[in-house]
């Protein structure tokens, strides 16, 4: 797949509650995309922002010319891409990095967690897996009902197991206690807070479960280039935007 | 001032033996090893370009995290993480070694000793056209810095390379220092056909709430458009005060940026930071410059270095 630069049209720009924004993109979309894959996002429109800003692709049809983003108000950047208006450009580098992986066998037990922005890849997967002749199910979870994003998209694709903090929908409490993540499955992939990904990863291996996580490191260039985004693993320091952002959890270091 | 001339403008130029095609470099670290840019940008296009810092041995780097972004620029703390100048050497080199541009190695080291064994290791790969010389950077222990922040030290490095690697030698300075000209004379004075300036400046950042520091080093080297006014200073100065050509780097984010660094005295330029924020940035670069020389009536950009009028 060949990296591109490419101006994108917002053709809409959804709020999702007060912290999340759902931006869809019009224009010629550059080759074919994977889910798990990222774009890099030049944000012209604040000054104190500096550097691209990487978004996991939420969704994409180059066909259509339409792409998907799910941004979080993190800070200046994150925040002017959450105001974006319909009309307005922007600038995307892209697809960048690593996507998550298609078990051999399209029965394969498959379950896709996402935690708060990180549903964003996940929906992508879903709908890529389903594409592919393959029946995923999904495990999301918010502080409340109200929070959980994108569940009825996720709805149409498969069972979807739910945790919320306060109880208002599905199983009271963490993601990582839901009773989902008890059975074995063929492949469970996760995108969300660290921590989550974490308690994620360690029933993964108590079900004896293979698992794939999608990480976020901070990073400057996104090709591979400036080797700031490093997460230690069995091969060493490896850039996260190039050898990554999705890895098998064998491969890194966090239960040593 | 303004005329028009029909010819192209020339835009070669020349850093010790090493002729390129335009005074446009990428700066190393920024580029990785031209690889990641492939689909990008034409790096046949390209003056030269400077591979990633390598060292004697396979380094790992700084832990995470590595940088933190600033206003107009951003702090990184890689600490030369790269796989040694025989894994280089192996595995790399045969797939960059003809892209039709001249290939810069940037070199680092602990001792002079470990600089000269990886530049004599590099001599025997015809295709590297010449050597950056690493005495600057501000994210390692040992060496880098050290080398960079006294004459002698300068010195002794620039001697040891040199007696090891027959082609262009280019020291990069630190701007960390009192006074970047007498280290630039004394790079001079040991054979450098040419040393480039700046490298990152020390600087950091602290997280107010966590209470701590952005890089996982406290520490670590500030670039992009915030260092350009410095840098610019540095290559005006150094250029009045050594014979060898300058090359200019630090914030250049566009063709007018460069543009500043030639008139200040530099020969050739590097591109860096700015390679993040758009991977194409090097070719606007390029044609701005073309686009200058013929506004301006000039048929070489040679003529063009040094040409400020004070």
């Amino acid at each position: 797949m060949k990296k591109a630069l490419c101006d994108l049209a917002v053709a809409e720009n959804r709020q999702l509650g007060p912290r999340f924004s759902l931006l869809t993109l019009r224009g010629v979309i550059p080759g074919e995309i994977l889910p798990g894959q990222f774009a890099q996002v030049r944000v012209d429109a604040s000054k104190p922002t500096f550097l691209r800003r990487p978004i996991s692709i939420c969704d994409a049809d180059p066909e259509a010319g339409t792409l998907r983003l799910l941004v979080r108000r993190a800070g200046a950047g994150t925040e002017a891409l959450c105001q974006a208006r319909e009309g307005d450009t922007l600038n995307l580098l892209l697809p960048l990095g690593r996507s998550f992986s298609a078990p051999a066998c399209k029965d394969a037990r498959i379950l896709l967690v996402g935690g708060g922005v990180g549903v964003a890849p996940m929906l992508f997967y879903g709908k890529w897996l389903r594409a592919n002749g393959y029946r995923p199910e999904f495990l999301t979870g918010a502080r409340s009902e109200a929070e959980l994003l994108l569940r009825g998209e996720f709805e149409a694709l498969g069972m979807v197991h739910v945790s919320t903090d306060d109880g208002s929908a599905g199983h009271r409490g963490l993601v990582t206690l839901n009773p989902a993540l008890d059975s074995r499955w063929d492949l469970i992939a996760c995108c969300g807070p660290k921590p989550m990904m974490v308690g994620v990863a360690a029933k993964a291996r108590e079900s004896g479960s293979r698992c794939e996580v999608s990480l976020e490191n901070m990073m400057a260039c996104g090709l591979g280039a400036c080797l700031c985004c490093v997460e230690k693993t069995v091969r060493g320091n490896v850039c996260v935007c190039a050898e990554g952002p999705v890895f098998d959890i064998e491969e890194l270091t966090w239960f040593d | 001032m303004e005329k028009n001339t029909a010819a192209a403008p020339a835009l070669g130029v020349e850093i010790g033996s090493m002729k390129m095609a335009n005074p446009v470099m990428t700066a190393s670290g920024t580029f990785g090893y031209g690889e990641e840019f492939a689909d990008l940008l034409d790096i046949s296009s390209l003056g030269a370009y400077i591979v990633k810092g390598t060292t004697l041995n396979p380094r790992q780097g700084n832990d995470y995290p590595r940088m933190a972004e600033t206003p107009s620029g951003m702090l990184n703390a890689v600490g030369l993480q790269n796989k040694g100048v025989d894994y280089f050497a192996s595995e790399i080199y045969p797939r960059i070694r003809r892209q039709g541009s001249n290939l810069v190695v940037n070199i680092s080291g602990n001792t002079p000793e470990e600089y000269a064994e990886a530049a004599r290791r590099l001599a025997a790969l015809d295709d590297v056209a010449a050597l950056e010389v690493n005495i600057s950077c501000p994210n390692v222990k040992q060496g880098g810095l050290a080398f960079g922040t006294t004459t002698e030290g300068a010195g002794s490095v620039t001697r040891a390379v040199r007696a090891a690697w027959p082609r262009t030698l280019i020291v990069k300075l630190s701007p960390n220092v009192t006074d970047i000209t007498e280290i630039a004379r004394a790079a001079e004075a040991e054979g450098a056909d040419s040393v480039s300036l700046i490298n990152t400046f020390m600087g950091m950042a602290v997280d107010v709430e966590r209470r701590r520091p952005c890089l996982s080093t406290v520490t670590g080297g500030l670039s992009g458009p915030a260092v350009r006014p410095v840098a610019v200073r540095m290559v005006w100065q150094t250029a009045k005060a050594v014979k060898i050509p300058v090359i200019g780097l630090g914030g250049i984010a566009s063709g007018r940026d460069a543009m500043e660094f030639i008139l200040a005295g530099a020969t050739a330029v590097q591109v860096g930071t700015a390679n993040f924020l758009n991977p194409a940035v090097c070719s606007e670069v390029i044609a701005y410059i073309a686009d200058y020389c013929q506004r301006h009536g000039v048929a070489s950009v040679s003529e063009l270095v040094g040409a400020l009028e004070v």
